[in-house]
């Protein structure tokens, strides 16, 4: 009964605290979002990766990371690493038309590249 | 719709997009295309020659080496060696010769320097090359087709001669390979604008479909990069690009080559080095 008890009380503290976590992570996140920007305006796209990556780590819902890494990666030219982290932003926000675009602009550069390979 | 139509429609309507959000930041980016060939272990690249056939108009063994040496020069970091031109198409007819077969079109090879299927060195090359003008010209004339050119190409896969080739060069990159520059006619509808005047007066412009014969070029390159070092070939692209002109256009055969050869340009220069496509992505907050 006592440990039942204990269980339902922590049950309850999880679940009141954890959107307020997961909204400190993003607060947190977004942060990193919004000077990765920056930097990426001023052409430091490492840095702006770097950034980026926090960021997606930090909140792994989080689309704009995940849309702004994959132009980065994209830019330096990784573009597998791209793909997954497009796709990946669209798993979070599929009706996104943003991401979307940006995605289909890179596919059109991928898929050139993937002719000239196999060429 | 093509993959292109579909990037450009995505484009403008990203464009529209970001005007309207304001927490989104169109960027400037520049994909990396990396080259079809790993160039590092070059320094330096040697365009030797090509087997030529086709237009006599056009010394398209000439033209080409001249052509992808100044574009090398200018779009690439390999160093870009000045040599004689390689005329390609009597080597080749030597060594089919020295192989005991017939050379092209059942043609005797124009004189032959000692030694067969030696590669020739800088000094002999200019004493082929400059007879080349007319010797060159009368070979060139007997390639018309593709046809003619494969019993020829068999130098490309003479590993030892390329190699003796890489060895007087310092083991440079060899870029070789054929080009066909053929006059071609083609007859069939074309659409063109017309003006005419209506009934009460009035000048317009209608579409009207014409049956024309019109003329025109095919350039048929085929680059084929050689190692210098080892004499065998790391790779290879052929490409096929045409012109058409109305009857009443005369375009010289010579500017029709180069109009063909702009097209076919920045996909050899992607072959050796990095290209980069410029376009715009949306950044969000």
């Amino acid at each position: 009964m006592h440990l039942r008890q204990i269980l339902a009380a922590a049950l309850l503290v999880v679940s009141v605290s954890a959107p307020a976590v997961a909204k400190d992570a993003r607060d947190v996140a977004k942060k990193h979002v919004e000077f990765g920007i920056t930097v990426a305006q001023k052409g430091l796209w490492r840095e702006a990766i770097y950034r980026w990556e926090q960021a997606a780590k930090i909140d792994p819902n989080y689309p704009a990371a995940f849309n702004n890494l994959a132009i980065a990666y994209e830019h330096e030219g990784q573009f597998e690493k791209a793909r997954k982290a497009y796709e990946r932003a669209l798993e979070l926000e599929p009706d996104n038309q943003l991401i979307r675009q940006n995605y289909e602009l890179f596919k059109e550069i991928n898929d050139r590249t993937n002719r000239r390979g196999s060429r | 719709m093509t993959a292109r139509t579909a990037a450009v429609v995505a484009s403008l309507a990203l464009a529209l997009t970001v005007s309207a959000c304001n927490d989104v930041y169109e960027v400037p980016i520049e994909t990396p295309i990396q080259p079809k060939m790993d160039v590092s272990p070059f320094q330096r690249v040697l365009i030797a020659g090509f087997l030529a056939g086709g237009s006599e108009d056009v010394d398209a063994n000439l033209e080409t080496v001249r052509l992808l040496r100044s574009q090398l020069r200018s779009k690439s970091q390999l160093k870009v060696i000045d040599a004689d031109v390689l005329p390609l198409l009597e080597l080749a007819n030597e060594q089919r010769t020295d192989k005991g077969e017939t050379s092209a079109n059942g043609a005797s090879p124009a004189t032959s320097p000692a030694g067969g299927p030696t590669p020739t060195p800088a000094s002999n090359t200019t004493a082929q090359a400059q007879p080349k003008g007319k010797s060159n010209d009368v070979q060139q004339s007997r390639i018309k087709d593709e046809k003619d050119l494969q019993p020829l190409e068999g130098i490309f896969a003479n590993v030892d001669f390329w190699k003796k080739i890489g060895e007087e060069y310092q083991n440079p990159l060899i870029v070789t390979g054929s080009v066909l520059f053929t006059a071609h006619a083609r007859s069939g509808f074309v659409q063109r604008e017309q003006e005419v005047i209506d009934q009460l007066g009035r000048r317009r412009v209608v579409p009207v479909r014409t049956y024309m014969e019109r003329k025109g070029f095919i350039l048929q390159p085929k680059f084929i990069f050689i190692d210098g070092r080892t004499g065998t070939t790391i790779y290879s692209e052929g490409y096929k690009e045409e012109v058409l002109y109305s009857p009443q256009q005369t375009t010289p055969a010579l500017s029709s080559y180069f109009e063909l050869m702009d097209r076919l340009v920045p996909s050899f220069l992607s072959t050796l080095s990095t290209q980069k496509i410029k376009g715009s992505r949306v950044l969000m907050k």
